[in-house]
């Protein structure tokens, strides 16, 4: 059974072979795929317009399809490797054993950006950027640039006492629900904010660029899974007939077979290291 | 700096902006069909609403043509349906497109800073010259 661990409690071999699994990816092609895939939603989900990955109830759902199945892609390559998740209420300064060169790598340089150390900084000749929205290949990251803080455990309890999931008009415009104030549109604001403290390619349309994409989002997911055991009562919103959004029964592309009441329940797939 | 803000203020060229304004009259022949549910773009033909308001009677944003930080920034409504998902608004920064969307509460967001909103598109425009750092947009698939 898939156990996803807090990263901060990886061994040095664990954290060795989820870098090489995903060295691996990216050699063979498989890891640029996902990248072009999230971006394409991230294009396409409009307030106004169809939206399924982004700024709409089917978020969660959507971006716990998507980290499955970069999982099993990692198991393809090694079958010991799970999705690592980053507590970014605990672990928040870029001194973190996260940003360390045996795992992620550090903040970039100042005259460009560019991440000069780790297994993915571009001088290592593994992390070629070729998804991107300009010229630059290597991968940058600005820690802390964008905006000082990542949340703290106070405003993430703040979020998750929220009980209704979400809310008309099921969009970044939704004031009162779980969903939008965990994504960031509205409230404190926690997944957002947490893209733009990274920057560099973490802060645009092509954020998988950055391996932290994945460890970010496994822990929005636990997130997910807290507030349901908080609220074991709320329900997945909207439940049927809402224009250009996902119901709870509906498919969601790019899968297609897939819907949100798949995905309620993560003990299905994973579990994780601590409630 | 200082001369290049004094640049930026004194950068703006109608006739860089009736170029933008042709640019969009193509975008807008080359559509099939009206943009289902988008922001209604300011002049949008299909709607018949000439003269830079929409229904929910957001105004659309003015027009710009600035030198910011040494790249050159454009900013202009489309005339057609292609492009109004990104809420009827083209943005350029050195003639290349900057994929901009407008949120439902009239700010705007660029796939170069997707996750934090800025209230016009001259200020994600701004904004993503800062990103870029003098690095050129590439067109996205």
């Amino acid at each position: 059974m898939t156990v996803r661990k807090n990263q901060a409690t990886l061994t040095a071999d664990e954290k060795k072979r989820f870098v090489n699994a995903i060295l691996t990816l990216k050699r063979n092609g498989k890891y640029d795929a996902f990248v072009t895939t999230h971006n394409a939603f991230i294009m396409s989900d409009g307030d106004d317009t169809d939206r399924v990955g982004h700024r709409s109830p089917s978020f969660l759902p959507w971006h716990r399809r998507f980290l499955i199945e970069f999982e099993q892609a990692l198991q393809s390559v090694d079958s010991s490797v799970t999705l690592p998740y980053w507590d970014w209420t605990a672990d928040r300064t870029p001194a973190s054993s996260l940003w360390a060169a045996d795992f992620l790598g550090g903040t970039g340089r100042s005259r460009d950006g560019q991440v000069m150390d780790g297994p993915f900084a571009s001088a290592g000749g593994q992390w070629t950027i070729n998804v991107r929205v300009d010229g630059r290949t290597y991968l940058r990251r600005a820690l802390g640039a964008g905006v000082p803080q990542l949340p703290t455990k106070a405003e993430v309890d703040s979020v998750l006492a929220m009980s209704t999931y979400d809310e008309a008009p099921w969009n970044s415009q939704s004031t009162g629900g779980f969903r939008n104030h965990l994504e960031g549109w509205r409230g404190v604001n926690l997944h957002n904010r947490v893209h733009v403290w990274v920057g560099g390619q973490m802060g645009t349309g092509v954020s998988p660029n950055d391996p932290v994409f994945w460890l970010h989002h496994a822990f929005i997911d636990r997130l997910w899974a807290q507030w349901q055991e908080r609220h074991p009562d709320s329900p997945y919103l909207p439940a049927a007939g809402t224009p250009n959004v996902v119901d709870l029964r509906e498919t969601m592309r790019p899968w297609n077979n897939v819907t949100p009441a798949d995905m309620l329940d993560h003990k299905k797939f994973y579990t994780f290291d601590a409630a | 700096m200082s001369q290049l803000t004094r640049r930026s203020a004194l950068g703006i060229t109608a006739t860089a902006v009736a170029g933008l304004g042709l640019a969009g009259t193509a975008y807008a022949a080359t559509s099939s069909a009206p943009a289902h549910g988008a922001v209604p773009t300011a002049g949008d033909e299909h709607t018949g609403h000439m003269g830079g308001m929409d229904h929910s009677g957001h105004g659309a944003p003015a027009p710009f043509d600035e030198v910011y930080q040494g790249r050159r920034i454009q900013g202009a409504p489309t005339m057609g349906g292609e492009h109004a998902h990104h809420g009827g608004y083209s943005v350029q920064i050195d003639g290349k497109e900057l994929h901009v969307m407008r949120n439902g509460d009239g700010t705007w967001i660029s796939v170069v800073n997707h996750y934090e909103t800025f209230t016009t598109p001259l200020a994600v425009a701004r904004a993503a010259v800062v990103e870029l750092q003098g690095a050129t947009l590439v067109p996205l698939a």
